[in-house]
């Protein structure tokens, strides 16, 4: 049976079918507190499809926020624990999101030295986005290089269409779920319907000369002042879909010895500091620099794209309200109004 | 690895250098000076170490460790006999191919002078010895009691083809040795500087006022090479630790040369 998804029944009905894929894993955004997250549900009323955007991303999802590495039996045998997942699907994520992991295969799994723990996850994934209709005041994807409707890291993208959603297949991954779903693909992405998302969305700051300023603004003195403000509580990163710095630590779980990495952020005050007491990123402005000068240049030198997919996540977030679209305006030149 | 025997290097018994050998199952590797190896203790934890013995004593590996934390009180604490996990190595090392048929200067403070050890006997081996020109170590500590490798220092100072020169900044009991730190020692070397390359590691402050000297010696940035330390951890490029602008110290370092530094945000001293 083949099916369109023309309004929100058809879309749960969508739901329903991924559901009912022997042994597969579905992830939806699901209540969590006031907001939404994303986590394996069991049956389709679960899944928020309605959410604006999740108020964590589902960056755990492919790196869990403690994840074992190595355990150590009683024999004194040291073991990889590298998963061994079944198939997934991540369902309803937005295309910031699925950008965001189109930047963390780039960390993880590209270059010379793949990371087996993430690469075993990712590939049992296929990520199913819901493209954008309207837009949230901290929003600011396009400015990054994305957009409402990006395709970037999503195997199926369902674009908004009169009152449901045009599918389609962006990977040979997205084309053979579409395929055991019976899911019509429909659109190549060519008339894309982007609802009240309009002249808004308009890049505000240009990112090739963000960097630019950005590499040429190490010593300037606003780094000082633009972010006296902050706590370096660390929210920020730890609710980016695209950070990826981790500790290691090793501990133990129910009388084993494990190894884990566990997220971390460059806004803590010890993530440089040295053996010898050396800390080459010694104050709060230091730290706050690092993050923006890693996001829009580093990131740009080592990966092709910035660390950043404008998901708003951290100006919602900050208590301070340090909101780094004013940073990326203070350093990019013409601004944001 | 298993742990072959722990020789305490300095008088305050903080600087311990453990030789590793390998144990069954597996076997040594090929290696360049300079490059570094993460050493295991599973349920303490896992820390990047320069290796400071030479690639060509393959079967052991040496690594000298300062005592300032629990993985490093752990280390010190090992036994002959016991074994321990070491992935590796790591980094890039120096550039000892760029370096053949140069003058070299050799320039450490510290125990940022373990993998300029580890180049130092490589280069002295017979089989390589002649494949680098005039060869100068200078080699400084705070006081006589924290020099380390002593029995390569009178073996080095016993050799007429390598120039050693050991300073401490305050001499102390019977020193009779260099005194003054070692920009001061560095200053005063004839050297030819189209021919001569320098390599540089030890803390902050030596390599800040060492720069300038090797810059008035006449030295291009190009042929000055610096062993960095960063805080590290996984030591494969992905943890964003030991990130210095788009590079990363544990893939493209520990070794950089002072023109690639300055291409990078000044965070490297």
């Amino acid at each position: 049976m083949t099916d369109k998804i023309t309004d929100r029944d058809a879309l749960v009905r969508f739901l329903e079918r991924l559901l009912a894929i022997p042994g597969m894993t579905v992830y939806a955004p699901v209540a969590e507190g006031d907001g939404a997250a994303f986590d394996g549900i069991s049956s389709a009323s679960e899944a928020l499809l309605d959410f604006p955007g999740a108020v964590r991303s589902p960056r755990h999802i492919l790196t869990p926020m403690t994840e074992k590495l190595l355990s150590m039996g009683p024999d004194g045998r040291v073991e990889e624990a590298i998963p061994t997942p079944g198939p997934a699907v991540l369902f309803g994520v937005r295309p910031c999101d699925a950008r965001a992991i189109a930047f963390l295969d780039r960390v993880y799994a590209g270059g010379d030295m793949t990371d087996p723990y993430y690469r075993a996850r990712r590939d049992a994934l296929t990520i199913v986005s819901l493209g954008c209709r309207e837009q949230r005041p901290t929003c600011f994807c396009t400015t990054t290089g994305g957009g409402p409707l990006s395709p970037e890291g999503s195997d199926i993208m369902l674009e908004p269409s009169g009152k449901g959603w045009s599918v389609r297949a962006v990977s040979e991954k997205g084309r053979a779920l579409a395929d055991a779903t019976g899911i019509v693909v429909e659109s190549n992405g060519e008339n894309p319907d982007t609802g009240s998302i309009g002249a808004e969305m308009t890049p505000r700051v240009d990112l090739a000369a963000l960097k630019k300023s950005l590499d040429e603004s190490f010593d300037d003195p606003r780094w000082q002042t633009l972010t006296a403000k902050c706590l370096g509580c660390g929210a920020c990163s730890f609710i980016c879909p695209s950070c990826h710095c981790f500790d290691i630590v090793d501990g133990e779980e129910d009388g084993v010895t494990v190894r884990s990495r566990i997220w971390d952020t460059c806004q803590f005050k010890a993530f440089t500091k040295q053996a010898s007491g050396h800390d080459p990123r010694p104050t709060g402005a230091d730290r706050f620099k690092h993050r923006m000068m890693h996001k829009f240049s580093y990131c740009i030198d080592s990966y092709g794209m910035p660390g950043c997919v404008g998901c708003g996540r951290c100006v919602e977030a900050c208590p301070v309200n340090l909101d780094i679209r004013r940073l990326m305006e203070a350093f990019g030149g013409d601004g944001l109004e | 690895m298993r742990v072959e025997r722990i020789v305490t290097e300095t008088e305050d018994g903080s600087i311990r250098t453990i030789s590793l050998s390998f144990a069954e199952g597996s076997k040594p590797f090929a290696f360049i000076p300079g490059q570094f190896s993460e050493l295991s203790i599973m349920g303490v934890g896992e820390a990047p170490f320069g290796i400071a013995s030479s690639p060509m004593t393959p079967d052991a590996l040496d690594f000298t460790i300062a005592r300032v934390g629990t993985v490093t009180t752990e280390l010190h604490y090992l036994e002959p006999g016991e074994t321990i996990g070491l992935r590796g190595p790591l980094g890039n090392g120096y550039p000892v191919d760029a370096l053949k048929g140069r003058d070299l200067l050799v320039i450490g403070g510290g125990f940022g002078f373990s993998t300029l050890r580890a180049f130092t006997n490589y280069a002295l081996h017979p089989d390589n010895r002649g494949g680098f020109g005039r060869l100068v170590v200078v080699y400084g500590a705070r006081n006589p009691g924290l020099l380390l490798y002593r029995d390569d220092l009178r073996n080095w100072a016993s050799r007429d083809d390598v120039q050693l020169i050991v300073t401490v900044d305050r001499a102390e009991g019977d020193w009779a040795g260099a005194v003054g730190n070692v920009p001061s020692h560095v200053k005063g070397l004839e050297v030819d500087p189209a021919s001569t390359a320098a390599l540089v590691c030890g803390p902050p402050a030596m390599i800040r006022y060492t720069l300038p000297v090797l810059d008035a010696l006449g030295l291009a940035p190009s042929d000055i090479f610096l062993s960095l330390e960063m805080k590290m951890k996984c030591g494969i490029g992905k943890c964003g630790r030991c990130s210095i602008g788009g590079s990363y110290v544990c893939i493209d370092g520990p070794v950089y040369s002072l023109a690639r530094l300055r291409e990078l945000p000044g965070e490297f001293s």
